[in-house]
């Protein structure tokens, strides 16, 4: 009875899923695997072996893998995430719950800055191919691409936090608004240039189609070819960039947020793995996961949903 | 090959291999020299690009860093080329189990963010030496390449001459090597040139967030070194994000130029 749709959105969701659980369950097993022992990490190395062991208890430390395992799965089906090792009474459900409103923004507004400047960009590099426009924009691209994240940040913290002194430096106040501008403006450059590249790239590719060809034959005029014709089409490989991108800016936050000194997931993920604190980076990486297979299917329908082409299989 | 002559950032790549392999013989302070007196001095004379943290000789910790980056970027891009190729044609021309499998892992790999992917590797070891930085950067950099070549042999094998080898008899092992692989050249090369800068990029950001290979003298960790002390003394950040940036952006170019280069659709419309 099901509709094609709604049967194809529950396998992909299943299969999703399953996606999530194995990155999780991998990643449940490289932590454990380091030869770092989270005890020293928090106790220091000349603590008494008697509270060794019983810090190791307490966090459950001494308990074969299989059991962790299970005691794991359990924290994440009551939605708690289990408890962080340095604050027994917190909860990395709550860690991550204050964490995440400051990344959510921080790359909101990355990648509402990447959209709109690579997409007029990537569209006016393809339609003056070969001018000074498309050098311009090229060049724009890949300086984006090879200015690296990391060194971008000091950059602009040094131009417009100390020369200018227009935004408030790393380690001032992170919630002002003004603070914000600056990690954003960071990641959603390095954005933008991937996307300028697609978009140009994408153009060019549609642009030398056939049916393009035959449309200008037909008398349609440049602007309507461009724009009806060229644009919905090219838009489709930008989309799957948008799911690549995913990361790129997830990675971009991490960064951003060290060199901003910035609160947020990647904070916390760091943070945590430096301590050893296992079940704030298992946190992490699992909200990770599940935000990314989420943004999978939803692209996958929107695919569907953009180009008559593709069907729901 | 001309026209690699001919752009600028073919010859940042080649200056880039060349001070990486003969650099370290020509710079004479070596990168470990501590010179407390002198932490962070300006340019002059005696440190022509000025000191770092301890005293260090910026320019010749900017030599060293360009020669384990190159070391880093040759090793993952031939191991994940190799594998990904491989992998990739295999599924592509096989299908079935192989192809599914094949994609399960790549989706796996790619479900995570690189950096957060290369950190959980990482953390496998307590500290992590070059050849464990090679390992993880391939473990997820193979992927690129895996899919790249999937999607050109899926494109290749409906095409006509390869249906016309097909039907002359030919096997599948001689429509592999014979028509296939020489195709996956193109694209696979033009992905490779970028990858370069891509691993450069990625090294730098581990060392630069502290996880790169221990005891080594990188260019992100100098970054780092530099960014903690921007305020007062930005010639550190300054100088070693202006090698990283040069390095990665004429990598990124020169990708560009060989795909126009291979592709003749592409040549002379520039």
């Amino acid at each position: 009875m099901a509709s094609p749709a709604l049967r194809y959105l529950l396998y992909r969701s299943l299969r999703a899923g399953l996606t999530a659980f194995a990155v999780v369950s991998l990643v449940f097993v490289l932590i454990r695997a380091v030869p770092g022992d989270p005890v020293d990490a928090m106790l220091g190395e000349q603590a008494s072996p008697e509270d060794r062991v019983a810090v190791r208890k307490a966090l459950h430390l001494d308990e074969a893998l299989p059991a962790q395992y299970a005691r794991f799965l359990g924290d994440v089906a009551d939605g708690t995430l289990g408890r962080s090792f340095r604050a027994p009474d917190t909860s990395v459900r709550s860690l991550i719950e204050e964490a995440f409103p400051p990344t959510v923004e921080l790359s909101a507004w990355a990648l509402v800055i990447a959209w709109l400047v690579a997409i007029p960009l990537g569209v006016l590099a393809a339609a003056k191919r070969g001018t000074h426009i498309d050098r311009v924009a090229s060049f724009f691209a890949l300086s984006g691409l090879a200015l690296p994240t990391i060194w971008l940040g000091p950059l602009l913290v040094l131009l417009f936090g100390v020369k200018l002194r227009w935004l408030p430096l790393p380690g001032d106040d992170p919630s002002a608004p003004a603070a914000l501008v600056l990690p954003a403006i960071t990641i959603g450059l390095a954005l933008a240039a991937g996307l300028t590249r697609q978009t140009r790239a994408a153009m060019l590719e549609v642009l030398a189609q056939p049916y393009i060809a035959a449309a200008r034959a037909r008398g349609v005029t440049r602007t309507r070819v461009f724009f009806q014709h060229a644009l919905r089409n090219a838009m489709l490989p930008v989309l799957t960039l948008g799911a690549a991108q995913l990361g790129a800016l997830l990675s971009g936050a991490v960064i951003a947020e060290k060199i901003f000194e910035r609160p947020g997931l990647g904070t916390l993920f760091l943070e945590g793995f430096f301590a050893r604190d296992i079940p704030v980076v298992q946190g992490v990486v699992l909200l990770v996961g599940i935000i990314y297979v989420a943004v999978n299917v939803a692209l996958d329908l929107t695919y569907a949903l953009v180009d008559p082409r593709v069907r729901l299989s | 090959m001309k026209k690699l002559l001919r752009s600028p950032s073919a010859w940042v790549c080649l200056l880039f291999l060349l001070i990486a392999s003969v650099g370290p013989w020509l710079v004479s302070k070596s990168p470990e020299a501590i010179d407390l007196a002198h932490a962070f001095e300006l340019p002059s004379r005696a440190h022509w690009l000025g000191t770092a943290d301890n005293g260090v000789d910026l320019a010749s910790a900017l030599v060293h860093g360009a020669r384990l980056a190159a070391i880093i970027s040759l090793s993952v891009v031939t191991v994940s080329l190799t594998l990904g190729g491989v992998l990739g044609a295999l599924a592509g021309m096989r299908g079935g189990r192989l192809e599914t499998s094949v994609m399960a892992l790549c989706d796996l790999l790619q479900a995570f963010p690189a950096v957060l992917l290369n950190i959980a590797l990482l953390s496998v070891v307590a500290r992590p030496s070059v050849e464990h930085v090679v390992l993880s950067l391939s473990v997820s950099g193979w992927v690129l390449y895996a899919r790249l070549a999937r999607a050109e042999v899926l494109s290749l094998r409906e095409r006509e001459f390869v249906v016309a080898a097909r039907a002359l008899g030919a096997t599948e092992t001689r429509v592999l090597f014979r028509h296939l692989i020489p195709n996956l050249f193109g694209p696979l090369l033009v992905q490779a040139t970028t990858g370069f800068g891509g691993v450069i990029l990625m090294e730098a950001t581990l060392s630069f967030l502290g996880l790169g290979p221990a005891r080594a003298v990188s260019w992100g960790a100098l970054l780092d070194q530099g960014s903690s002390v921007l305020l007062r003394f930005p010639h550190v950040a300054l100088m070693s994000g202006f090698a990283i940036a040069c390095v990665v952006l004429g990598f990124n170019l020169a990708g560009d130029v060989v795909r126009e280069a291979l592709d003749p659709r592409l040549r002379g419309r520039r």
